[in-house]
């Protein structure tokens, strides 16, 4: 299963979340203290840029992958009974940036379904990258997400990946979107992140919005702490802008979900839409506003339409 | 993981071979098969090669494959080139009255998958056999109904040659 953790975003986005973010679009403050306390939370926060391995596509493993399958399969079938829509919609070859919503705290089960059904339809042999925060590819015991082409999110490490023909998934919202509240279930929150917008017109690729609908019921999310991290003074010391606080098996109150949780097994339903080439339908010189309004709307019409064929929360 | 699902059909082996050779139909009678392409100049006959998928559970599964073994009338066999580990076939043997027994096997895997390899297979067991099986049945009918037509279009046609006789004898009757 794949993971995303709470943010740590700074210039440049070094420890990334996914998000493709940019400086200037919402990490203000960067001073970070001069006390003990604030000195040692740098530390760890180097230990922790330290621990993330450099970019390297060709960690990405086909046969670990191949044998892998069936795991994930019997996972995505049984416990999450996933359903994978409109893949016929992603261009057959060549680079293609797929562009998700997130959901499901810091295991996202939609990740897991997607990258069952994308290997299965196109084979392991297409390359096919994911961005996530660094905390994940950082932490012991899951190196082996790089070997499912799993790579830090940053802006070089997504260039390198379309530029080898790759197709790659980035998830905007980042931990600022699997972290909402349970009752924004059925909202895509990319808080104004544009990055993946720029991307695709820079290497002029499409963009296939890729929707899901489920991962936000496998706990009840109640905050993203952000008045927390920001009281703790976590956001100037160690950049944590979110602190989520939910009720998940097996802690019950869960604050950080920095160990993960155990998700509920709701129902997983993910729809690919048809490829958006920016240029053919924005003009040679698209407004990154207006493309990214144009995405968005047509995200949230989807999630909109699944929400409406749910009967009822976890079971679909 | 093998699994395998027979019918008998009422038409001679040559009917039931012109479909399972002919991958445009493949689609139609296929249950649970959502690809069938060919790739590749070869669209019939030893060596050609299709994308095919089926739905199985969350995902739809499959590969390149291509056709290894080709007797005609009798044996048709398939295994993967890339994707799931797969050997298909198709067994078709004559039977009394114009009759064809028909066998469909799939034998599937992922090599070095290990433990939830072999119990993601089982678990897929049922479903597969249950395309198998419904695959087998659509192809009867459509096989049958194609037989049907025929001899119903060579009646109107003989129908038709002798209402002309008639015609062009008025006094005959």
């Amino acid at each position: 299963m794949s993971a995303t953790a709470t943010r740590n975003g700074h210039s440049a986005n070094p420890v990334g979340d996914g998000s493709l973010r940019r400086d200037d679009e919402d990490d203000p403050e960067t001073d970070s203290g001069g006390s003990l306390p604030g000195r040692l939370l740098r530390a760890l926060a180097g230990q922790i840029s330290s621990r993330v391995p450099p970019a390297d596509l060709d960690e990405r493993d086909p046969d670990y992958i191949r044998e892998s399958l069936p795991g994930l399969w019997l996972l995505s079938s049984l416990y999450f009974r996933g359903e994978v829509r409109g893949l016929g919609n992603i261009p057959e070859e060549g680079p293609v940036l797929l562009v998700g919503n997130h959901s499901g705290g810091n295991l996202t089960p939609d990740t897991t379904v997607l990258t069952l059904a994308f290997h299965a339809y196109f084979g392991v042999e297409r390359p096919f990258y994911q961005l996530a925060h660094n905390l994940v590819l950082s932490m012991p015991g899951l190196s082996f997400l790089r070997k499912f082409g799993t790579v830090a999110a940053s802006p070089a490490n997504a260039e390198k990946a379309l530029r080898s023909g790759a197709a790659l998934l980035v998830y905007p919202g980042g931990d600022y979107e699997v972290h909402r509240p349970s009752w924004h279930s059925h909202r895509v929150e990319f808080a104004g992140r544009r990055g993946f917008i720029r991307l695709a017109l820079e290497h002029d690729v499409p963009i296939v919005p890729v929707v899901s609908i489920g991962g936000q019921e496998t706990a009840l999310f109640l905050s993203r702490g952000e008045t927390l991290s920001r009281l703790l003074g976590l956001d100037r010391l160690l950049r944590l802008k979110v602190l989520p606080i939910s009720i998940a098996a097996p802690w019950g109150l869960n604050i950080g979900d920095f160990l993960g949780h155990i998700p509920l097994p709701a129902k997983i339903t993910v729809e690919a839409l048809p490829a958006i080439r920016l240029r053919d339908e924005f003009g040679p010189e698209p407004d990154v506003d207006e493309a990214y309004e144009h995405v968005l709307r047509l995200m949230q019409e989807t999630l909109d339409a699944l929400a409406a064929e749910r009967r009822l929360p976890i079971i679909g | 993981m093998r699994v395998q699902a027979q019918i008998e059909v009422a038409a001679p082996p040559e009917a039931v071979w012109e479909f399972v050779i002919d991958p445009a139909r493949y689609l139609h009678f296929m249950a649970g098969v959502t690809r069938w392409e060919v790739a590749g100049a070869l669209a019939t006959g030893m060596g050609a090669r299709y994308r095919t998928l089926m739905r199985v559970g969350s995902a739809e599964v499959g590969g390149l494959v291509e056709i290894v073994e080709w007797d005609e009338g009798c044996d048709l066999a398939w295994t993967s080139v890339t994707g799931v580990d797969q050997r298909g076939r198709w067994r078709l043997r004559a039977g009394p009255d114009d009759r064809t027994q028909v066998q469909l096997r799939l034998a599937y895997g992922v090599a070095g998958s290990g433990l939830l390899g072999w119990v993601a297979e089982q678990v897929a067991a049922p479903t597969v056999r249950g395309h198998l099986r419904r695959s087998l049945q659509q192809l009867k009918r459509q096989v049958e109904h194609e037989r049907l037509r025929r001899q119903a279009a060579q009646r109107r046609s003989e129908r038709g040659v002798s209402g002309a006789g008639t015609s062009a004898s008025p006094s005959g009757s």
